[in-house]
């Protein structure tokens, strides 16, 4: 177990950029998680830490030590790939071994290992039979058991759920939650899959473009989004446009469009100043009510229902207030508002987050 | 009728030109052979057909030809090594390299666009007494009377490894390719050094390729008679240069004949210990 430091780190694929300067620091034992959509350099980071690729600059620091110039096979690292890289001509046992081969473990204490391995991820019967042989899910946790069999510093898994079909997605998301918990390894994620991160991290960076748009717990980026783009990659949010009128002690005071003004708390809007703002307001926090339903506490606007995607449990409204479209996503109380409904969009302003914005 | 005959009945049509061409060029010809190989041929030049066992007799008994038959699986042997030595890392470095595959195997692919025995043949003017590399030696004054490279056995490999060689670093390629590179990956970040993965991971993934590349050069190799014509010294026939003498100077179809099918045989048997081989190479690789 270790910690993690990227110091500055650059990579450059000729003349393109795919991680901007980059510093993070990973302490002992946190599961972190690297989220961000499609090529916006998870990976690159990954392999970097890994040792798989060079970092065109800047240090990396495993457990305080330098590592840019130590070799992949000399870093004690468990990696878990997206397509699980199982050695298809040997047996799951010897996959699981494979690592204890070349550190100094005795041949009789091998195969206790492999199998207390096996036991953790809860697939004990399977050391004789071949990769192929297993499903899906069985070869992911085998590739998970072959990572940690060697108790590395780090853990590195990249998007190791994502070939899996969703149900077994979630039960992977809850037995690898408790497989890192239980050895307490540091372990760095990525996906690009919000409820992934949600639900497992300590920490999250939010990535866009190579660059880092925020590290925070999961409900630090949630709540208090330090981007519009982090507040719209999770999960939905509604961005308006507004003006901060004051800055007082405990709320800024935004002016919004139709629906007037709403006093943030200043722990969600630390950056905002008098001028320019932006008002986030995520989906499930804008409420729809009747027309004429009273919303004591609330900031409110009469709108028009214009879209209803119902979703079984919860139904996804677009409203418009005014010119803007906004998105609302409710529980289902009752029946859904029907198309054209007239209806009072209320949301509550301590549920909102204030961006400075121009 | 049923989508269940028509579908059993669709792969038979499709096949129909390709088995039609089998049957007419292969497998009658072939029948031909077997016949003739009975025969026997008369001083009067009219072979006599019937049932006779002498050829055959003198082709297994000879040891004039099983020396030849030896020499000729000894040659293919030695070609199929220098094949996998040269061919594995060329074929390698193809796999691994980055965006230029296409271009590597283009210039891969190049030697097939001139004919063989043209390809063949250039090796006299680079080995031969006032070839090439005698005329730079001589130039250089490393050497003060030109050397006799050719017409040896060595030279014959030397032909053999040239027209060879593509075809294994061919199908040791599309192996390596079909590995994933995560693989090397994972076993290094196990602890394995770059070597140790490649001993490990790599090749016993990408057997199937190299012995599928190996019985083609063995198969081609022991087959030829150009090479070994061109290049080859006086006693260095191969097999197929016996075959050739009969039917064509001899014309002693019979013998010709048993001769042929000897070569065919042993290297059939070879084929099937291969199948027997590569059933077992592919069950280990799996599928994933
Ligand atoms: N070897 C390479 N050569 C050139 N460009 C590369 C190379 N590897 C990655 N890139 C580029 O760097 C960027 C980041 O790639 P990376 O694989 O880190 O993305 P990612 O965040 O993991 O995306 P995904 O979610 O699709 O896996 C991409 O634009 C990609 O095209
Ligand atoms: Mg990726």
């Amino acid at each position: 177990m270790s910690s993690v430091v990227l110091d500055n780190i650059v990579k450059r694929f000729g003349s393109f950029t795919a991680v901007h300067p980059t510093s993070l620091e990973i302490p002992e034992g946190t599961f972190l998680t690297l989220l961000g959509p499609s090529g916006c350099g998870k990976t690159t980071n990954l392999r970097m830490i890994a040792g798989l690729l060079d970092p065109t600059e800047g240090e990396i620091l495993i457990g305080g030590r330098r590592v840019n110039d130590v070799p992949i096979h000399k870093r004690n690292l468990g990696i878990v790939f997206q397509n699980y890289a199982l050695f298809p001509h040997k047996s799951v046992a010897d996959n699981v071994a494979f690592g204890l081969k070349y550190r100094d473990v005795p041949k009789s204490e091998i195969a206790g290992r492999v199998q207390a391995a096996l036991d953790l991820v809860q697939l004990p019967d399977v050391g004789g039979r071949y990769p192929r042989e297993l499903s899906g899910g069985q070869q992911q946790r085998i590739a998970l058991a072959r990572a940690i069999v060697i108790e590395p510093d780090v853990l590195l898994l990249d998007e190791p759920l994502s070939a899996l079909d969703a149900n077994l997605r979630e039960d992977m998301r809850v037995e690898l939650k408790r497989i890192q918990d239980k050895i307490g390894v540091t372990t760095v994620f990525v996906t690009h899959d919000q409820s992934e991160a949600l639900a497992m991290s300590d920490r999250i960076v939010v990535m866009s473009a190579g660059r880092v748009e925020q590290v925070g717990t999961p409900e630090e980026v949630y709540n208090r989004p330090a981007s519009e783009f982090v507040a719209n990659f999770l999960g939905a949010s509604n961005i308006l446009e507004s003006r901060c009128t004051d800055t007082g002690r405990d709320a800024v005071q935004l002016d919004v469009p139709v629906f007037g003004a709403v006093p943030v708390p200043v722990d969600k809007a630390p950056e905002v100043r008098p001028g320019p703002a932006k008002l986030v307001l995520r989906a499930e926090k804008l409420l729809l009510l009747a027309e004429d339903a009273e919303a004591p506490g609330m900031v409110t606007a009469p709108a028009v229902v214009e879209t209803v995607d119902y979703q079984g449990q919860t139904v996804r409204y677009f409203i418009r207030a005014g010119d803007r479209q906004l998105q609302a996503i409710n529980m289902i109380d009752g029946h859904p508002f029907a198309k054209g409904t007239q209806v009072t969009a209320a949301f509550r302003p301590r549920d909102c987050a204030g961006l400075p914005g121009a | 009728m049923s989508v269940e005959a028509r579908e059993a009945r669709q792969p038979w049509i499709l096949l129909a030109p390709a088995l039609s061409a089998v049957t007419l060029l292969l497998f009658v010809p072939l029948v031909f052979i077997v016949v003739y190989s009975f025969w026997l041929r008369s001083a009067t030049g009219a072979d006599l057909p019937g049932f006779h066992l002498d050829n055959w007799r003198e082709a297994l008994t000879d040891r004039f030809y099983r020396d030849i038959l030896i020499s000729t699986l000894r040659i293919a042997a030695i070609t199929t090594l220098v094949c996998a030595l040269m061919g594995y890392p060329a074929a390698y470095f193809i796999a691994r390299s980055r965006g230029n595959k296409m271009i590597l195997l283009l210039l891969l692919m190049l030697p097939f666009w001139i004919s063989y025995i043209i390809r063949t043949m250039s090796w006299i003017n680079i080995l031969g007494v006032s070839g090439a590399l005698n005329t730079l030696l001589l130039g250089i004054g490393v050497i003060s009377e030109p050397l006799n490279m050719l017409y040896n056995e060595a030279t014959v490999i030397l032909g053999l490894v040239h027209f060879l060689l593509p075809f294994m670093v061919l199908n040791v390629f599309v192996s390596l390719d079909g590995i994933d590179t995560n693989l090397e990956d994972a076993a290094n970040s196990l602890g394995a050094t770059r070597w140790q993965a490649f001993l490990q991971v790599t090749l016993p993934l990408s057997l199937p390729g190299l012995a599928a590349g190996g019985l083609l050069c063995f198969v081609l190799g022991a087959g030829t008679y150009i090479t070994p014509l061109v290049l080859g010294g006086p006693r260095d026939a191969m097999f197929a240069n016996l075959v050739f003498e009969a039917i064509i100077t001899q014309l002693n179809w019979p013998l010709g004949s048993a001769l042929s099918l000897m070569l065919l045989v042993v290297l059939g048997v070879l084929v099937m210990i291969y199948n027997r081989y590569l059933g077992m190479a592919q069950l280990m690789k799996g599928l994933g």
